[in-house]
């Protein structure tokens, strides 16, 4: 049994978990709610040494060392770039952790406690499936392999007879809790994890992530069941249902359904994007040339994306802005709320540059001003302003909320190459005769319209 | 009242104040909020910990000490990784101290 003030304990922990998410949600307490949450997990970790008092003491707190070294060295290491990647990773290792503890816990599962046995299946399945499916996600941010969807025919069979398979295991662990019939169901929900996230396009695989957070939540709230532990049943309960909530704020954003995002591919119809860079002639520019039409400009929206990001180019960015304020020329961020790689992602990395974030302004803030633009400049960026998310139906972006750059005056684009976006898309606004390219990477461009902008 | 019910009405309660919590949240901050909530699942380490810890046969603490290290990687580096985010994000008045030192 666990004592009173062990308890205790674990209710301040849980709360401090609440006050975290609730803080998260504005930008003035969010760091400070980090470091709330933060205490409520060393306070349950303390407490649970101090309750339970665990055997094989030093190999636990060895292997604590190596866990917290491990994340230290991860999270400190990682650019802001690679944000996403790492967050699929983190998942995926707790959706790990969250199975073995549950296939440990098999032997010990009371043959009469049904609920806690139903408990241990679902959390050895989705924990495998979350594991799984984060480490595919991973491989894709990363370009490890296609960040394309990858079905093959027999896929939607495959799966949905592996998802019965899963079940029915899970009916038998739940009527005979033997560990072997609980590693073939761990098996076999690596391999749903595998599959659910194959399909998922570049562009769609952050909600994937979101998603699959929300799972190991719900995993770790089911594992908090079945050892009869409050505060991960709260803490895996607060992320689950807050995860879910955010997974569909962020497939709200573009204007897809969660459905349609893990299976949009497998239903088949033309989501495949053609891939390959076109050769229908293009308008390119120099760096003068676009100097001269920012310069002049009275009102300009940059358009920042991925690309701006990988070219480490936002502090160029900042000055070139800087030198066209100085000039009298009126200039806003425009940011969509997928940019970058994740939801929110390009606030991170323009804040990183410590761009002031009142600069930013969010899609349905700006979208009306763009009719009144003269030049928007496009830095990075692709499928945000794709009008094929407007008028093709056929595009898998088709219904995306998009930033309305094409009724600006002009339009220009800072782009490595005619390679298609993320989404692997064409975009049509490329080739629309109002619209300037300027080749090359996007610091060493920024840095020579910079220059030309002071001579012009 | 019997332990499961309890912790099943535990369980319905906490969904609803996970929802509400976030139900306002700006996209701005959406990926150090998705992070946060990451570092928070973390916490399964407790269970890692309990289960290692009552363990009595080789393979079982080997397994058990795998999902301590997991579990320790997702919380520790969840919660570094969105402070790192966070830290970026200074509101105006902040910034302005920093000018003046």
């Amino acid at each position: 049994m666990i004592p009173t003030w062990a308890q205790i304990g674990y209710l301040v922990s849980a709360v401090c978990f609440i006050v975290a998410l609730k803080a998260l949600s504005s930008p003035r307490s969010a760091r400070t709610g980090n470091l709330i949450g933060a205490a409520g997990a060393v306070l349950a970790v303390i407490i649970t040494f101090a309750a339970y008092k665990p055997d094989h003491l030093v190999p636990i707190l060895i292997a604590l060392a190596i866990g917290t070294v491990g994340g230290v060295i991860g999270s400190r290491r990682v650019q802001m770039t690679q944000m996403p990647q790492l967050v699929a990773l983190f998942n995926g290792v707790g959706g790990g952790a969250a199975a073995l503890v549950a296939l440990l816990e098999l032997g010990d599962v009371p043959s009469d406690a049904t609920v806690a046995a139903i408990a241990t299946a679902f959390t050895i399945l989705v924990g495998a499936i979350s594991f799984s499916g984060s480490v595919v996600t991973f491989a894709k941010l990363q370009e490890l392999m296609t960040t394309r969807p990858v079905t093959f025919p027999g896929l939607p069979v495959l799966f949905v007879a592996s998802l019965l398979g899963g079940i029915a295991l899970a009916v038998w662990l739940v009527s005979d809790p033997r560990v072997w019939v609980g590693v073939l169901l761990c098996l076999i929900g690596l391999a749903i994890g595998v599959m659910l996230v194959l399909p998922v396009g570049g562009a769609d695989v952050p909600i994937v992530i979101s998603l699959l957070n929300a799972f190991t939540g719900l995993t770790v709230a089911a594992g908090g069941y079945v050892l009869g532990n409050t505060v991960l049943l709260v803490a895996g309960t607060l992320v689950g249902a807050a995860g879910t909530l955010l997974t569909k704020l962020m497939a709200d954003a573009m204007g897809r359904s969660v459905f349609n995002i893990l299976f949009g591919a497998v239903r088949g119809g033309s989501t495949l994007g053609a891939g390959t860079a076109s050769d229908r002639p293009v308008i390119s520019g120099g760096p003068e040339d676009v100097a001269i039409l920012l310069g002049y400009a009275n009102k300009v929206i940059i358009v920042p994306g991925y690309g701006l990001a990988v070219a480490q180019a936002q502090h160029t960015l900042r000055d070139l802005v800087e030198e066209l304020q100085s000039r009298g020329v009126k200039v806003d961020y425009a940011i969509h709320p997928v940019a970058g790689r994740m939801p929110g992602h390009m606030n991170v990395l323009l804040a990183e540059a410590q761009v002031p974030y009142e600069q930013l302004r969010e899609m349905d803030d700006i979208n009306g001003d763009f009719k009144t633009t003269d030049v928007v400049l496009v830095v990075g960026a692709n499928d945000v302003v794709n009008p094929a998310a407007r008028n093709t139906p056929s595009a898998p972006i088709y219904g995306m909320p998009i930033l309305n750059a094409d009724e600006a005056q002009r339009v220009i684009f800072l782009k490595r190459s005619m390679r298609p976006g993320f989404a692997g898309i064409e975009n049509e606004l490329l080739y629309d005769p109002r619209t300037t390219l300027l080749f090359g990477d996007a610091r060493d461009s920024l840095t020579k319209l910079l220059a030309a902008l002071k001579t012009v | 009242m019997s332990e499961s019910i309890a912790l099943l009405t535990i369980f319905v309660l906490a969904a609803f104040v996970g929802v509400e919590v976030i139900s306002k949240v700006s996209s701005t901050l959406h990926t150090p909020l998705m992070s946060g909530a990451n570092a928070i699942h973390g916490v399964i380490l407790v269970g890692a910990i309990i289960v290692t810890g009552a363990a009595e046969s080789t393979i079982v603490v080997i397994v058990g000490l795998l999902a301590v290290v997991l579990a320790t990687v997702n919380m520790v580096g969840g919660f570094v990784v969105t402070d790192r985010m966070l830290e970026m994000f200074k509101g105006p008045a902040a910034r302005k101290k920093e000018l003046h030192k």
